[in-house]
């Protein structure tokens, strides 16, 4: 009670502590951005077919696998594996590929890359290809983005 | 009894062997480290017998023994096509004496246009050793088929365009589709590919 009484008292350190200590936080969560290496386990971001789609499919089951647009970062994830593990073949992304067989492409230059895909209503596909978040301001932007791209 | 240790052992040595040589040959296939997206497993290209523009029958099998480049386009393509036929004749110059165990064939998706002469003098504009293949308009949408490439046409009248799918098969030696190389990769990471494919 003794400690809390003078901030009852003094309306202005209470209000400044709590700033200060929100500042703090705001801090210690933008350096984390920023200093903190970006890591993932594997570098293949992996789409899969699961066995039967195409059952679920001709029973009229709207299944949707492969993203429109798929995200990937030079130099910590920048393969994108598809595998199709159906009975058929499948035009997964932007190729026709067998039962039981994966599609491994890897990318090296940041940009924006365009698939023809029937798979999808637009009929394209979309990889983007970042830089690779190697200083702390390119994390902090490429943290950033990642938030908003989940958003979206 | 004795022996049911021994069978034990045995059994454990060759599956050690068996899973050793199963990962060996699994990382083989992924530290080839090709620039092209890679199929695994490798199944055997679709072959086919289309007019070649070379005047005789083309067939994918004629080729065997030799790297395929095999591309999908039409002569009146404005920009992706020219683009990769450049990017192909600058990587089989660069191939030196290699070029010669490498062959480039481009198929139209524009049968309509594309006759086997068109491709011919079109094609001999980039590397005279290039070959094209025409037919009629189901032969070539079922070879596209088995391939998975999409050709949609886009416009109406004579100067109607297509959208179609830009990519380059890398197919061995053997007739194995092995890889897919994307538009706008540089002819050298073509020759390393090829190379690669080569050894």
């Amino acid at each position: 009670m003794n400690i809390v009484r003078p901030f009852r008292q003094h309306p202005r350190i209470a209000v400044a502590l709590t700033v200060a200590a929100l500042a703090a936080v705001a801090l210690s969560t933008v350096a984390w951005a920023a200093f903190t290496p970006v890591t993932f386990a594997s570098r293949e971001e992996t789409f899969e077919i699961p066995k039967g789609t195409w059952a679920r499919r001709m029973a009229g089951n709207k299944v949707e696998i492969l993203p429109s647009q798929v995200y990937l970062t030079l130099g910590i994830r920048d393969v994108l594996l598809l595998k199709n593990m159906d009975d058929v073949p499948q035009i997964f992304g932007p190729t026709l590929m067998m039962p039981g067989q994966s599609f491994r492409l890897p990318f090296e230059v940041a940009s924006s890359y365009q698939f023809a895909c029937t798979a999808h209503a637009s009929g394209q596909m979309t990889v983007v290809v970042d830089e690779q978040p190697d200083t702390p301001w390119r994390r902090l932007v490429w943290r950033t983005r990642r938030i908003l791209r989940a958003a979206v | 009894m004795r022996l049911a240790p021994r069978f034990a052992s045995l059994s454990a040595c060759v599956l050690v062997s068996l899973t050793a040589l199963v990962s060996v040959t699994g990382d083989a296939a992924e530290s080839e480290g090709l620039k092209a997206g890679v199929f695994n497993p490798a199944r055997a290209a679709p072959d086919f017998s289309v007019r070649g523009s070379d005047g005789s029958a083309l067939t994918l099998s004629r080729y065997r023994g030799k790297v395929v480049l095999l591309g999908f386009g039409y002569t009146h393509c404005p920009n992706v096509c020219p683009v990769t036929l450049a990017v192909l004749a600058q990587a089989h110059r660069k191939l030196g004496a290699l070029a010669s165990q490498v062959q480039v064939i481009y198929l139209t998706v524009d049968p309509e246009r594309d006759d086997a002469e068109r491709l011919k003098q079109y094609l001999a504009a980039f590397d005279p050793t290039f070959v094209g293949g025409t037919g009629t308009t189901a032969q070539m949408a079922a070879v596209r088929g088995s391939y998975g490439v999409t050709a949609q046409r886009v416009g109406s009248g004579s100067n109607y365009g297509i959208a179609h799918s830009s990519f380059v098969y890398l197919i061995t030696r053997d007739g194995k589709l092995r890889a897919l190389m994307p538009f706008g990769h540089e002819a050298d990471d073509y020759v390393h590919d090829i190379s690669v494919l080569l050894n």
